[in-house]
C-alpha cells in the first residue's frame, strides 16, 4: 500500500496502462507540455512521446469524435475534458455517436473510449465550471458511468475504463483531486465495475453518496454515531452505470430508511432514479420516504458563501437522516 | 447555383473496358436499387426517412472506386449507395431498409445507418457533420498504427457549415491524417440553395484556412471523380497531407421522400437531368463499343433482377424477435455482465445478447404484436401510424 493523492492515482493509473498496450492513448487540451488544468496527466507526454500523448486544439466535440474513430479502429482513447461543463460541447459524439454505434450498427464494432472530466462545485468557477452532471451520463444507454471517491478507487476503476470495450464517462472530482488514500501497489489492482463499496456498516439508515457525496455522507454517519445514537450504513456506489443495486437493496432491507445524496441537480438527478428503483423493489421494506439531499436546483454561483449553499454538506445530510428516523408511518 | 450547362463536356478517357463495365455496373445497380427503394417506401414495406442518391451515382462510384480494400469509407444518412459500391450484398441493404434481422445492422440503424465492417464501410451517419470527426479518428488510428491506410470521408454541401468541418479540418491538418474530405455539392442543404446557406460557395476553399488545400471534380463525371478522388488519396497517403474535395452534383430526388421540391423548379432538375451519370456514361461506353446497346440493356436488366431478388430475400426475412431489443448495447464480460433499467420492474439486470425468454406479457408487447401486422392486434390508434415526415 502506498499513500498517494486521487489526482496522483489517477496518473498511476494512466501510466501503467500506457506501459501494459500499446493501443492505449491520451488526447486532451493542455494534457501534454502543460501536464493538465489539474495535473492529473503529469510527466505523462515526456515518458511516452507526443504520439501517445497529445495536446489538442480546443474542439471538444471533435476530439472525443476522434477517440470514438480511433476507438472503432483498434486504439484505446482516454479523453480528457477540461471540465464536465464543456462535455456538453461534445454532448453529439458522446449521446449520438459513442453510445450509439454498437447498437445502432449491430453490434458489427466496439467502442473502447474513456472520455475523463472532472465535476464539483466549491472554487467559486462560477455556473460553466462547477456542475454535477452524471445524472446527464446515467441517462444514456451504451455509456458506463463511473464516478470514484477515494483514490484506491480512482485507480482501480480508471484501469478497468481503458480495459473495458465499452465507452466509459469518467467523472473525476475537482475536491477531490488533492485527497490522500491508500492505493495498492499492485500493477494488475483493479476496481470492477458494478460493485458498490459499504464504507461503514450501520443498521438504522443507508445513506447512498455519489462521487464526493460519500465522503460528506461517511463524515455525517460519524456525527449521527456519536450525537444520535444512529448507526448509518454509507454506501458508495463507485460506478453508476452499471449499477450495483442488488447491495443498496439489501442494505435498505436491513436499515429500512433511506437517504440519497448527491452535488447534482434535484430535477431527473441520480437520487431521483434510485428512490425510484429502491421504491419499486423495496417499497414493503422501507419505514420512511426516501430522503433526497441534492444540490441547489441553480445554475452554480460565484459568491462564495453562496456557491457553499448551493451544494450539500454534513449538516443537510444529518437533517434528512434525523427525518427518516423521527417519521413513524 | 451552378449552371450545368457550364460543366465540362465528359472526360476524353475512358479507362481499361473491365474497369469501364464495373464503374456502370455499379452505377445501374445504385440507380435500380433506389428507385426500388422508393417503391418500397411508398408501399410502407420501408419506414422513417429515405435519403435517395439518384443523380449522385458518379460521384459515389468515382471516389469509391479510387479507394483500395484496406481503406476506410464513411458517410451519411444518404449511403445506401456507398455501402453497394464497397461491395455490400443488395438483399443485406435492402433487408436493412425493411427492418429485418438479415439487414446489415439486423434492423437496429434503418436507411440512415447502414454499416459494413467487412466491406470497411464504417457506417451512414444521421448526424449532418457528426461523421468528420470519426473519419479522422479512423486516419488517426491508422496512422498511430504505421498502417497503409487512408480514409475517405463524405458529407454534403449542408455539414460544410457545421462547427465538426473546422474542427476536423484544423486537427487532420495539425496531425498530418491520412484523409481525404469529399463534399457532394449537390447544391442544396435539404431544401436551403448552397448560395442560401454558405457565404462561400467555392466549397473547395473552405478548407484551406485550416490548412486543407481543395480539389473539385465534375461529379456528374464518373471518370473525374475517379481522377481526382485517387489524387487526394495520394497527397493524404503520400505526402501525409488532407485534402477537401468539392465534387459538383445534383440530386434528381427530393431530400427524401417527403419532400414536396418547392425550393427549386422543374426546369432546373431537368436541365441537370441532361447530364445524369448513368446515361451519360452508357451512351459513352456504347459509344467507344466497350460494350453493346444490347449488352447494355442486358445489365440493365439483370441488375433489375437482382434487386427483385433482395426485395424477396428482404421480404422473407424475419422481423427482430422481442428478445433482440436488448443485444449489442454493451460488450459484456466480466466486467460489464449486465445492467439495470427502470422500465424493467425486477431487480434481474440485463444482459444483453445473453438475455433470452423475456416475459411475453412486458408492456407495449401488444404495439410489437400490432407493428408486426398480427392479426390479433388491436386496430391502430392515430398516434401509432407511421408518420409521412
Amino acid at each position: 500500500m502506498a499513500v498517494m493523492r486521487y489526482r496522483e492515482a489517477l496518473n498511476a493509473a494512466l501510466r501503467e496502462e500506457l506501459q501494459r498496450d500499446e493501443s492505449v492513448m491520451l488526447m486532451g487540451e493542455d494534457i501534454g507540455v502543460f501536464n493538465g488544468a489539474f495535473k492529473v496527466t503529469a510527466g505523462l507526454m515526456e515518458e511516452f512521446g507526443e504520439k501517445r500523448v497529445r495536446d489538442t486544439p480546443i474542439s471538444e466535440n471533435t476530439i472525443v469524435g476522434m477517440g470514438v474513430g480511433a476507438a472503432m479502429t483498434g486504439l484505446r482513447p482516454v479523453v480528457e475534458l477540461m471540465t464536465i461543463n464543456f462535455s456538453l460541447l461534445a454532448m453529439d459524439q458522446i449521446v449520438n455517436h459513442a453510445a450509439s454505434i454498437r447498437y445502432m450498427f449491430g453490434g458489427q464494432v466496439k467502442v473502447p473510449l474513456v472520455v475523463r472530466m472532472p465535476q464539483g462545485a466549491g472554487h467559486q468557477l462560477g455556473p460553466t465550471h462547477s456542475h454535477s452532471w452524471e445524472a446527464l451520463f446515467l441517462h444514456v444507454p451504451g455509456l458506463l458511468v463511473a464516478v470514484p471517491t477515494t483514490a484506491a478507487d480512482a485507480k482501480g476503476l480508471l484501469k478497468s475504463a481503458i480495459r473495458d470495450d465499452n465507452p466509459v464517462i469518467f467523472i473525476e472530482h475537482e475536491y477531490l483531486y488533492g485527497q490522500r488514500g491508500e492505493v495498492p501497489d499492485d500493477e494488475d489492482f483493479t476496481v470492477r465495475f458494478g460493485e458498490a463499496a459499504i464504507r461503514r456498516e450501520g443498521s438504522d439508515v443507508t445513506i447512498v453518496g455519489i462521487s464526493r457525496m460519500a465522503l460528506t455522507a461517511a463524515r455525517a454517519a460519524e456525527t449521527l454515531s456519536e450525537k444520535h445514537g444512529i448507526e448509518a450504513e454509507v454506501i458508495d456506489p463507485r460506478t453508476l452505470r452499471p449499477l450495483d443495486l442488488d447491495t443498496i437493496l439489501a442494505s435498505v432491507r436491513k436499515t429500512n430508511r433511506c437517504v440519497i445524496v448527491e452535488e447534482g441537480w434535484p430535477h431527473g438527478g441520480v437520487g431521483a432514479n434510485l428512490a425510484a428503483l429502491i421504491s419499486e423493489q423495496a417499497f414493503d421494506d422501507l419505514d420512511a420516504p426516501i430522503q433526497r439531499v441534492t444540490g441547489a436546483d441553480v445554475p452554480m454561483p460565484y459568491s462564495k458563501p453562496l456557491e457553499q449553499l448551493a451544494f450539500p454538506h454534513e449538516p443537510q445530510v444529518i437533517d434528512a437522516v434525523l427525518a427518516t428516523t423521527k417519521s413513524r408511518y | 447555383m451552378a449552371d450545368p450547362a457550364e460543366a465540362r463536356t465528359p472526360s476524353a478517357s475512358l479507362p481499361d473496358p473491365d474497369v469501364a463495365r464495373d464503374w456502370l455496373a455499379t452505377m445501374t445497380l445504385i440507380r435500380r436499387f433506389e428507385e426500388r427503394a422508393g417503391e418500397m417506401y411508398a408501399k410502407a414495406k420501408v419506414g422513417g426517412f429515405l435519403h435517395l442518391a439518384i443523380g449522385e451515382e458518379a460521384t459515389i462510384v468515382g471516389s469509391t472506386r479510387a479507394l483500395r480494400d484496406q481503406d476506410y469509407l464513411i458517410s451519411t444518412y444518404r449511403s445506401h449507395g456507398h455501402t453497394l459500391a464497397r461491395g455490400s450484398d443488395p438483399n443485406h441493404v435492402m433487408a436493412e431498409l425493411f427492418g429485418r434481422v438479415d439487414g446489415l445492422c439486423k434492423g437496429r440503424g434503418g436507411s440512415m445507418h447502414m454499416f459494413d465492417l467487412d466491406k470497411r464501410f464504417m457506417g451512414g451517419y444521421g448526424i449532418v457533420g457528426g461523421n468528420l470527426p470519426l473519419a479522422a479518428g479512423f486516419a488517426l488510428a491508422s496512422d498511430y498504427n504505421g498502417l497503409d491506410e487512408a480514409t475517405l470521408c463524405q458529407f454534403g454541401d449542408g455539414a460544410s457549415n457545421q462547427g465538426t468541418f473546422g474542427e476536423t479540418m484544423n486537427l487532420a491538418a495539425l496531425w498530418s491524417l491520412p484523409v481525404v474530405f469529399m463534399i457532394t455539392n449537390n447544391q442544396f442543404g435539404m431544401g436551403t440553395a448552397l448560395e442560401r446557406h454558405s457565404a462561400m460557395t467555392d466549397l473547395l476553399r473552405k478548407g484551406e484556412g485550416f490548412g486543407v488545400p481543395g480539389m473539385r471534380c465534375d461529379g456528374m463525371d464518373v471518370q473525374d471523380t475517379y481522377d481526382v478522388t485517387t489524387e487526394a488519396l495520394r497527397v493524404a497517403r503520400e505526402e501525409r497531407k488532407p485534402v477537401l474535395v468539392e465534387a459538383l452534383t445534383y440530386r434528381f430526388r427530393g431530400h427524401s421522400m417527403a419532400d414536396p421540391e418547392e425550393y427549386r423548379t422543374k426546369e432546373q432538375v431537368d436541365e441537370w437531368r441532361k447530364r445524369d451519370p448513368l446515361a451519360v456514361f452508357g451512351d459513352q461506353l456504347v459509344d467507344a463499343a466497350i460494350m453493346s446497346a444490347e449488352e447494355r440493356e442486358t445489365l440493365d436488366r439483370e441488375t433489375i433482377e437482382r434487386i427483385d431478388a433482395a426485395v424477396a430475400f428482404a421480404d422473407a426475412s424475419p422481423h427482430p424477435a422481442p428478445n433482440e431489443l436488448y443485444d449489442d448495447i454493451y460488450v459484456l464480460g466480466e466486467q460489464v455482465r449486465g445492467w439495470y433499467s427502470v422500465d424493467e420492474r425486477t431487480s434481474t439486470p440485463h444482459r444483453g445478447e445473453d438475455e433470452r425468454g423475456m416475459d411475453e406479457n412486458l408492456p407495449g408487447h401488444t404495439e410489437y404484436e400490432r407493428a408486426m401486422g398480427h392479426p390479433d392486434a388491436p386496430t391502430p390508434t392515430d398516434d401509432a401510424q407511421r408518420s409521412d415526415d
